[in-house]
């Protein structure tokens, strides 16, 4: 017969997945923190965490970044777990469907002089991001797209002087059909 | 007419059918409690003082596992709340129907460090079903509306409901409606079973040669005993429980193996372990019940029926997983074999059986009762046999409980009464409290240690005041013995910290309270102090057992051992080649 996988933490370090779930919970004080509570308690690490009400205000919706090393199995227990939270209406693991992720960020940095300008500006237009505000010689530019793109963008400026970064965290929402709502 | 808060408290609990509800006082609740002193003097609700919050939530267990109403308590903000934690965990871990009301310092104060205030909402998050705080006097009714229905529906739990003492307090006053119809969206669990999975269990069931029947407390939550002896009569199959489940299936029937798991019987553990069918219906494949996953019954397909999808699957896979509340998915399998004209030929395990009655012939309860020390095993056996296996038997935590387990021959269910899931040292007393409050007129025993017995000792004035006639059985071995065991086998003998020195005189101590005090130190004066005690339906006994010292339990499976690798006596341990240095 098949047996659970061991999840203990220190098991395959270096198989770490990285699963997207989203969460449709009651718009209620404490909801958040029952469901952070529940990867806390396992030792998970929340990577990123979105959560904001929907069109319905009675009804928030969540996007949780996680990595895990324990496999299918922990991540299916954390969706079950999640299930049987009172306040959660309803989850979905993201990265079992075709889905869309987007993340927005600022990144504040240092453009001393024009060359620098000019350097910064190239590298915002090659990933489409947009200056948004410019004080005290420090550009603040905006960028959307993947977690991926983000750190890549992140990545080309490391030759300047970066002085604040924002992240929103991952939001994503699945194509076509199988759509999560009440 | 228009209702204060503490008037509509009142209002719910009766409209919840709330008739007896455990309890401490203090500043938070001062306003509940004035009005539950009226509704008292109205005869309409009674109130249970304990002498200490976790003895008033365990007396809320033992009367909600007794029966198939909900425990209700009501304690007070701060070390009110913190001292029910115990309490709550505990019904957690056993899926306990309960209702704690917990008051909270006014909304205003909320927030400042304020005299006894404490987020209890969120110390217990973690270890209830659900729990709200309530912060606006029109959600008061349909918030324990919502705590009764989330409590005692699908897998059944503790649900924490904590209020502002300002909303109670009659400053504010509105009309009372206790809402009728409850939908939530979020909270549906699924009761009936899926009809295709159910006929693949028959299916698997008709090819099974090596079948085994493991039921656990999920059957007794869903009062399925009746159903799940049937399922087993009907196919001959084997039978064995877990802890929780003792008695929904009669001990003293044929097809009963015996408890399985860490101090489960020899023939239960092979058993499962042999098998190439369990059928897990109401358990969780709990550690102290698989050991080992990775020896875990090597040759068997699962067949798991439990109301709760997060059980399934999570220790042990499935390969027929039945989400549904077992009562439903048995009497939907009764009905698809009728329909099916499904007659199981009762002979077709005879071969297994024949396998099964030689690991029963190693008869592993088996000791011997000298004429010098009292054995444990034998009073509970002795205990068992007076009451006929009908009594009400409450347990603490350890060695008693396990020999309780082993040698009280339970034959309904809701009749033993532990903690098994987190393993609460001072659950017995109160519980047996609260059944006996539930149910006035039968036996109640209460099988503890010397250990267990002082966590909750003050709860004998609690049986003073209310005149309950527990016969408390403290198997007195003057170790706090489960935890020597383990320093017997596995710490090579160092004793640390479990011998109880300065043990009290229990016999002055249960005078002291207004009770009878036997101390019992010769077996043969073991079954006349049992009788003498179970018989006087006035007093509560406090029989102090003096027994064996350093007995152990047995058969005993180490943590993380397989089924198949058992200590039957204190020479199995000692060849453990693993534990040899
Ligand atoms: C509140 C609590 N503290 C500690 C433990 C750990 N523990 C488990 S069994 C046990 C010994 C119990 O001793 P006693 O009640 O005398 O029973 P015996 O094992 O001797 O029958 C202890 C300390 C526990 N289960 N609960």
């Amino acid at each position: 017969m098949t047996k659970m996988k061991d999840n203990s933490k220190n098991s395959g370090i270096n198989n770490r997945e990285r699963h997207i779930i989203s969460v449709l919970m009651e718009n209620e004080t404490g909801a958040l923190s029952r469901v952070s509570g529940l990867f806390s308690q396992r030792g998970y690490n929340i990577e990123s965490l979105t959560v904001a009400p929907t069109d319905d205000e009675t009804l928030s919706r969540m996007t949780l970044v996680t990595t895990t090393t324990g496999g299918d199995a922990s991540v299916e227990q954390i969706v079950k777990q999640l299930n049987k939270l009172i306040d959660v209406v309803k989850v979905m693991e993201l990265s079992h469907y075709p889905h869309i992720e987007r993340e927005i960020m600022f990144v504040k940095v240092a453009a001393p002089n024009m060359e620098v300008c000019a350097s910064i500006k190239r590298i915002a237009d090659i990933f489409r991001a947009r200056v948004i505000d410019l004080k005290n010689k420090m550009y603040t530019l905006e960028v959307t797209g993947s977690p991926d793109k983000l750190d890549g963008f992140l990545e080309t400026l490391t030759d300047n002087q970066v002085i604040e970064v924002v992240r929103s965290g991952a939001m994503g929402i699945t194509r076509g059909n199988n759509s999560l709502r009440v | 007419m228009k209702l204060t808060g503490a008037e509509i408290f009142i209002e719910c609990l009766k409209a919840e059918k709330v008739d007896t509800i455990f309890g401490y006082p203090g500043g938070a609740v001062l306003f509940l409690y004035d009005e539950l002193y009226k509704a008292e003097e109205r005869g309409e609700i009674r109130h249970i003082l304990a002498r200490h919050e976790q003895g008033a939530v365990h007396g809320a267990e033992g009367y909600a596992k007794s029966t198939d109403k909900p425990g209700v308590c009501i304690v007070t903000s701060g070390p009110g709340a913190t001292n029910a934690v115990t309490g709550i965990a505990d019904a957690y871990m056993d899926s306990v129907p309960l209702v704690v009301i917990s008051g909270q310092v006014p909304r205003s104060l909320i927030g400042n460090d304020s005299f006894q205030e404490i987020d209890i909402v969120g110390i217990t998050r973690p270890c209830v079903k659900h729990n709200f705080l309530v912060t606006r006097i029109e959600d008061i009714a349909p918030t324990i509306r919502k705590a009764f229905h989330i409590a005692t529906s699908g897998r059944p739990g503790p649900v924490v409901v904590d209020i502002p003492k300002d909303l109670t307090s009659g400053a504010e006053k509105i009309k009372f409606k206790y809402p009728k119809e409850l939908t939530m969206r979020s909270y549906q669990p699924t009761v009936k079973g899926n009809k295709k999975q159910i006929k693949s269990a028959l299916e698997m069931i008709a090819k099974a040669k090596k079948p085994v029947l493991y039921a656990g407390g999920g059957v007794v939550s869903s009062k399925a005993s009746k159903e799940l002896t049937e399922l087993g009569q009907a196919f001959n199959f084997p039978v064995t429980t877990t802890l929780m489940g003792l008695g929904v299936y009669p001990a003293t029937d044929k097809q009963f193996i015996g408890m399985l798991g860490m101090h489960g019987t020899f023939e239960a553990n092979r058993t499962m372990h042999y098998s190439d069918l369990i059928i897990a219906v109401g358990a969780r494949f709990d550690d102290r019940v698989t050991g080992d996953l990775n020896k875990f019954s090597p040759y068997a397909k699962v067949i798991h029926i439990d109301i709760d999808p997060a059980s399934i699957s999570k220790n042990v896979k499935a390969h027929n997983p039945i989400v549904g509340d077992v009562k439903e998915v048995l009497q939907a399998l009764f009905g698809m074999m009728k329909e099916q004209n499904f007659t199981p030929d009762k002979s077709a395990y005879d071969a297994w059986w024949k396998e099964i009655n030689e690991w029963q012939a190693v008869n592993c309860l088996h000791y011997d009762q000298d004429d010098s020390h009292i054995k444990a095993q034998f009073v509970v056996e002795k205990l068992s046999e007076i009451t006929g296996g009908d009594a009400y038997v409450a347990s603490d935590v350890g060695q008693h409980q396990m020999w309780a387990a082993q040698y009280y021959k339970f034959n309904q269910p809701n009749r033993w009464i532990n903690s098994g899931g987190l393993g609460t040292m001072g659950f017995g007393l109160p519980a047996a409290m609260g059944i006996q409050l539930a149910h006035p007129d039968e036996t109640v025993a209460c099988i503890t240690g010397d250990g267990s017995i002082q966590m909750c000792i003050q709860e004998l004035g609690t049986c003073s005041q209310y005149r309950l006639p527990l016969n408390i059985i403290n198997l007195n071995n003057g170790y706090l013995g489960m935890v020597r065991q383990w320093q017997e086998f596995f710490y090579e003998e160092r004793y640390a910290m479990t011998y109880n020195q300065s043990l009290p005189d229990f016999v002055k101590l249960a005078e002291a309270y207004g009770h009878v005090g036997l101390r019992i130190e010769k077996p043969a004066d073991v079954e006349g102090a049992l009788k003498e005690a179970i018989s006087d339906t006035k007093n509560l006994y406090f029989l102090d057992f003096v027994t064996e010292p350093q007995g152990n339990v047995y058969p005993m499976i180490p943590a993380q051992y397989g089924h198949n690798e058992m200590y039957l006596n204190k020479e199995d341990a000692l060849n453990d080649p693993k534990l040899k240095k």
